[in-house]
């Protein structure tokens, strides 16, 4: 009998073109999905070597960390922004490669329209300049961020150079509690195993709580994968998967449907498969997660702690926490819910589909944003603005003072004029809390998105759980 | 690409933990559309104050550090984002080399694409290396490629492991892009193969609707 099998090794042997050198493999690439920050200087290399984009069918591009997420009409006024994102257009003119303008209801987070579309499949390798690019993972693909060489790379011959990554195995088990959502499964699991636990390795999140999550919470999860160190995260394709993608503009019809779903039902990993680490954790233990520092391993529940530095016996580990408060002027042993909030941020590739605006809706009915707060909604995408729309939630934001923008990256990192003023304190559902992420001197405290809408209607970091 | 072979300079220490690439370098500044020049905004929010003055206790902004063409750190060096603007920003002050227990995967890939050398060893080496590089202008090491060597100060010599792959492009050179294309005959056959068995995989972001 063949030896077991895990999805990834399955999606990884299936894509290998020939060894490249010992050890490393040239892979082939199914979808490239490009942005307007990482990909000036690819396209310029291949210009400068008299190349071409090798499969503009299997490439797709859109801007978004530079788009003004309101009065659209009037462009961009940043210079610099405005080069970028028309560099990015000149260069999809010139290679024929197809584009989601910025005017097309189509446009938004790249991680988020590349789902949104059908684009993303199961059993595929997928690849973007974009660390984030593990969020794809969520539909049973091998998605993984790259750097602007590897990039040209992908666009010059449609294959990587890589070696192939470790298996490494995240069971989550039981039923999450009201008001605990998949950003705080993931808070919780990097909160366990670190911001190295996954280095050199692709995650898969197996068990019954991933089952029973819907694919929006998978992409949370697998988003924020690549802040655990991991190379990608991944999810099994199942019925759950196949209803998301089925119908959706760029899947598969008719007769080529039916082919790819039988093929994509012997993806999911072979009883018996090898993993060569494991980490197990119980839903029923994990409650809402927010963070407290300066890396995505720094969270707590909610009801509890800033940590004292005191404490810990590692030096390096001390001086690290010792940093962190202090750039998050924060004394150790503050109650987190004692932290009081001047800024609130709802959207970015980890929180910014339609299920998350219905969580932070449902918190923002019938409330008030606390004074002094300045708390902004941005959708992922034209799409889910749209739906928003239709739902009413952008009717329920605006009533409770939430500005409601349009699609893009915003204030996740602040490429846009969406940037956080010197030193504020932001409650945000984005998914990186480093300094200086969200603006200069930005404190960043990571958590889901009803928790933050919590945080926008108290002003201080809340337990959404007493809000009912 | 450039070339990586012998490498003689100062190395600085950097003792933290998790140096993310904002870090390294920060988000704002991702705005250029050149991968030269970058070095001015290299490790940002450290090495200057919010008025733009320079921070004194920041190690690259001190006497012999300022040549610094080694890096060595904690671990897990250049976590978080993909941005290949930190090597280039690293690479444009003179850095050719960081040492450190533990890379991040994009980060460390990023790297050899730009003929700078990262390189892992165990903690307990890396504590003694990092006691070297707080030598000053006596904290001079020897990286030697062919013979996956460091020499440290005092001239003992301490032993790297590298894919053989990579240090063969590094040593060499060698593009990437050129050595791929060499094996245009077998993508072809591979792609004919992926036509036949899954076929709505072509032509796909051409075929909405
Ligand atoms: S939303 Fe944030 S993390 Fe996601 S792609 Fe945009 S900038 Fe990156």
């Amino acid at each position: 009998m063949a030896e077991p099998r895990t999805l990834f090794d399955k999606v990884w042997q299936s894509h290998v073109i020939a060894p490249q050198g010992e050890g490393t493999y040239l892979i082939y690439i199914d979808l490239h999905l490009i942005h307007e920050v990482t990909t000036p200087q690819a396209f310029e290399g291949l210009k400068l070597a008299g190349r071409k984009v090798h499969r503009p069918d299997a490439t797709i591009a859109v801007a978004d960390h530079n788009i003004p997420t309101s009065n659209r009409k009037a462009g961009i006024d940043d210079p610099e922004s405005k080069l970028q994102v028309d560099t990015l257009e000149r260069n999809v003119e010139e290679f024929g490669v197809p584009y989601f303008p910025v005017d097309s209801i189509n446009q938004g987070i790249v991680h988020i329209i590349g789902p949104e579309q059908g684009l993303s499949q199961p059993g595929m390798t997928i690849v973007c300049g974009d660390s984030h690019t593990a969020t794809h993972g969520a539909l049973g693909a091998l998605a993984f961020g790259i750097g602007t060489s590897e990039v040209e790379h992908v666009l010059a011959t449609q294959t990587l150079i890589q070696a192939p990554a470790k298996n490494m195995l995240v069971e989550v088990n039981g039923t999450l509690a009201a008001g605990v959502s998949a950003k705080d499964v993931i808070l919780a699991i990097i909160g366990k195993i670190g911001t190295a636990g996954g280095t050199g390795h692709v995650i898969e999140y197996a068990g019954s709580t991933f089952r029973a999550m819907s694919m929006e919470g998978r992409m949370t999860v697998c988003n924020m994968t690549i802040e655990a160190g991991a190379r990608a995260g991944l999810v099994a394709p199942d019925e759950t998967t196949f209803a998301y993608v089925k119908g959706r503009p760029y899947a598969p019809k008719g007769a080529a449907w039916e082919q790819a779903l039988a093929y994509w039902r012997t993806l999911p990993s072979d009883p018996g498969a090898h993993y060569d680490k494991k980490a197990a954790l119980d839903a029923s233990d994990i409650a809402p997660h927010v963070s407290w520092g300066t890396n995505p391993e720094m969270v707590a529940p909610i009801t509890g702690r800033v940590p004292d530095p005191a404490e810990i016996d590692d030096p390096l580990k001390r001086a690290a926490v010792e940093r962190a408060l202090q750039y998050m002027q924060l004394a150790p042993k503050t109650p987190l819910v004692e932290i009081p909030v001047e800024r609130v941020f709802i959207g970015s590739c980890t929180n910014s589909r339609i299920e998350d605006l219905r969580a932070a809706a449902a918190i923002a009915k019938g409330r008030r944003v606390a004074d002094g707060v300045r708390a902004l909604v941005v959708p992922g995408s034209g799409l889910v603005k749209r739906q928003a729309e239709e739902e009413g939630l952008d009717r329920i934001f605006r009533a409770a003072g939430f500005e409601w923008r349009e699609p893009g990256c915003s204030n996740c990192m602040s490429m846009n004029n969406d940037r956080a003023e010197h030193g504020e304190r932001i409650a945000s559902t984005s998914n990186r809390n480093f300094e200086g992420r969200q603006g200069p001197g930005a404190k960043t405290h990571l958590m889901g998105p009803a928790m933050a809408a919590a945080a926008a209607v108290t002003g201080r970091l809340a337990d959404v759980r007493q809000l009912g | 690409m450039e070339k990586f072979t012998q490498l003689t300079g100062v190395a600085a220490p950097l003792p933290m933990i998790n140096v993310d690439t904002d870090k390294i370098y920060p988000a704002v500044y991702l705005k250029t559309i050149k991968r030269t020049g970058l070095a001015q905004w290299l490790f940002q929010e450290i090495r200057f104050k919010p008025d733009g003055s320079e921070n004194p206790d920041f190690v690259l902004n001190q006497g012999p550090y300022r040549q610094a063409k080694i890096i060595v750190a904690g671990d897990n060096f250049g976590c978080g984002s993909s941005r290949e603007h930190a090597p280039w920003a690293l690479i444009d002050f003179g850095i050719r080399c960081v040492i450190a227990p533990s890379f991040a995967d994009i980060f460390y890939n990023n790297c050899f694409k730009n003929g700078l050398l990262p390189i892992a060893l165990p903690k307990e080496i890396i504590d003694e290396l990092m006691e070297d590089a707080k030598k000053g202008a006596n904290a001079v090491m020897t990286i030697d490629l062919e013979s996956q060597t460091i020499s440290r100060p005092d001239g003992e010599k301490v032993q790297f492991d590298i894919d053989p792959f990579r240090k063969h492009c590094l040593l060499n050179g060698l593009d990437d892009i050129g050595l791929t294309e060499q094996k245009g005959a077998d993508i072809a056959a591979y792609e004919s193969r992926a036509r036949g068995s899954k076929p709505w995989l072509f032509g796909m972001t051409q075929a909405d609707g």
